[in-house]
């Protein structure tokens, strides 16, 4: 079966760039030309199902991206057997379910599906996700949302090391607790862990905030605590209430934490204004 | 990037040769150039199990004179356990350059090693009353077809698939490692030791001595050396975790506890199950899943954290 796609040539921007100006490349009117390719139409309406456990990670992938192709909106997959780089780059919406554990890499670059994962995950869920939402039920490996940049990842249980490690954007949500160099080089973004988080947590953070609800091991480089305000804990209690989790004590009693900025030292000079000054 | 893996069964054994199997298996794309096993079956008071081997895999294809120099050196062995006044009880020919032998023997330890280690192209793989050590190149699957490992009834096991980095794709440098001489302790680690030089040579500076240049093999002679100035398994462990530098996991086994350890910017995987009856660790989950098809809760122990499981 051909695979139809709203894939349409994106064309090459032959405008210089110069200076600080910033060029328009993406214009609404112009959106439908920037679709990602092998991003489908799909009617949420439309079910299917699917036995993962007899296939391999390729083949896996490639069953999700044909019934996706035939506009099935909401797929169930069962019986991942923690295989590794799992439901990765689906650019487009869906509501997928997977009934199982995910190994390393799940959901990797992902654009706008809603992932409901009822087992685990290892190492590195979600890295790179730009738009949508991934829930787990249970815990998750290290390397969480790494260099997550948009969408809400969620994990109800405990989760390992580095959590956000190089985030730049997006919400990270953990029900339990967190290891350590969670937020490290988190560069914009919101994170928060319910429960406590290990040492050097938000260690050369430049931008983004993170919240805790429980014991910090200890505040990384530049990283500091910071008045809670009345908007954020609104914001906070409606996103914990979106994903059935709650916090003890009340979202107020979160402890923020955000960057110092003594770190900063961005370069103001574009290069070329850098050579005519050296 | 190697894989690591490990199970003990608390209060009851099982066929920890087929399982450790299955677990390196699913573990081989982490490691294909070798994989051990050291595996603890049933302890025999006054008894002990040397499993050594006379040549590499790859002599026994190199040189016309190499089956009779094999021969030679297993007689050897044979005739220095009788002049030590061991009891030889089992000898089996694992493979053509892989030897086991079952005693009875009331001497120390470290003297026999040293004695069978003296001779030509012989490496003690590992003594113990109840450990086993089995180490090869190629798959899992090619080591336990090898050396017929399925069956082997025990109550914990670790396991190890290497991939080569900084050392020979041999057998000396396979992992497991056996703590010479101090019977059932072996090692298997996942990670990198800095300060790996400094830490053989004070400990060479005590009298011991290293048959590899492999990082790996320090933990395992630090751990029981520790033990053997009177720290307990976990004690030892904790304090690696300050006098080992580097990025590691590793999983220790003696004759009746299974012990993890991850280093303080836990930079190594490990995925821990735990029920009451059974424990098992290992890089991915995948091949906790080989053993445990069903849906198993699991989790990531955390940077610095030591665990200690009894049989």
């Amino acid at each position: 079966m051909p695979v139809t796609t709203k894939e349409t040539p994106l064309g090459i921007h032959a405008e210089r760039l110069s200076g600080r100006s910033q060029q328009r490349f993406f214009r609404p009117e112009e959106a439908a030309r920037f679709t990602y390719p092998q991003a489908f139409e799909v009617d949420f309406n439309k079910q299917a199902q699917f036995d993962a456990g007899p296939l391999s990670t390729r083949e896996i992938n490639l069953k999700l991206r044909e019934l996706m192709s035939e506009g099935f909106g909401t797929v169930i997959m069962t019986n991942p057997g923690a295989k590794h780089a799992l439901a990765v780059g689906i650019l487009n919406r869906l509501n997928l379910r997977i009934e199982g554990s995910l190994g390393y890499f799940g959901c990797g670059l992902i654009d706008g599906p809603n992932i409901h994962i009822t087992g685990r995950v290892g190492w590195s869920c979600a890295e790179n996700m730009l738009a949508g939402t991934v829930v787990i039920e249970k815990n998750a490996g290290s390397t969480f949302g790494a260099a997550l940049r948009g969408g809400d990842l969620v994990c109800k249980g405990d989760v390992g090391a580095r959590v956000g490690i190089d985030m730049k954007g997006g919400t990270i949500i953990v029900g339990g607790r967190a290891g350590a160099f969670c937020g490290f080089m988190m560069q914009r973004g919101r994170m928060v862990i319910l429960g406590d988080v290990g040492k050097n947590l938000g260690d050369s953070m430049y931008d983004g905030t993170i919240y805790v609800g429980g014991k910090i091991g200890s505040l990384g480089v530049d990283a500091i605590p910071a008045e809670m305000t009345a908007l954020e804990v609104q914001w906070l209690e409606r996103k914990l209430k979106q994903y059935g989790l709650e916090c003890p004590r009340g979202a107020n009693s979160l402890q923020k934490i955000c960057a110092g900025r003594q770190l900063w030292n961005y370069d103001n000079l574009e290069p070329a204004e850098k050579k005519l000054i050296l | 990037m190697c894989g690591i893996a490990g199970l003990i069964h608390r209060g009851s054994a099982g066929d920890v040769g087929s399982e450790m199997t299955s677990m390196l298996k699913s573990l081989k794309h982490r490691g294909p150039d070798s994989t051990g096993y050291a595996l603890y079956g049933e302890r025999r008071t006054g008894e002990l199990v040397v499993r050594v081997k006379v040549a590499e895999q790859q002599d026994m294809s190199q040189g016309f004179d190499v089956r009779r120099l094999v021969k030679e050196r297993r007689n050897e062995i044979q005739r220095r356990l009788h002049e030590l006044g061991a009891k030889l009880l089992e000898d089996t020919q694992a493979t053509e350059y892989a030897y086991r032998f079952r005693i009875e023997y009331a001497g120390n330890v470290r003297d026999l090693a040293n004695y069978l280690e003296d001779v030509d192209g012989t490496e003690v793989l590992s003594i113990g009353h109840g450990l086993e050590l089995i180490k090869d190149l190629g798959d899992a699957e090619q080591v336990s077809n090898q050396y017929s490992l399925a069956g082997f009834f025990g109550t914990h096991a670790i396991g190890h698939t290497r991939m080569a980095t900084e050392s020979a794709v041999d057998i000396r440098s396979a992992h497991p490692y056996w703590a010479y001489p101090f019977a059932d302790i072996a090692v298997v680690h996942n990670g990198q030791l800095t300060n790996y030089w400094n830490g053989r040579r004070a400990l060479e500076r005590r009298g011991h001595r290293f048959v590899s240049n492999c990082d790996s093999e320090l933990i395992a002679v630090y751990l029981a050396d520790r033990i053997a100035q009177g720290a307990t398994l976990e004690g030892a462990m904790q304090t690696s975790l300050e006098e080992l530098d580097g990025v590691f996991t590793y999983l220790v086994a003696t004759a009746d506890s299974l012990g993890m350890a991850k280093d303080v910017m836990a930079a190594k995987p490990m995925v821990l199950y735990e029920s009451e009856r059974f424990i098992a660790l290992a890089s991915e989950e995948v091949a906790i899943r080989s053993i445990f098809p069903h849906e198993i809760d699991t989790s990531d122990p955390y940077e610095g954290q030591v665990r200690v499981w009894k049989h």
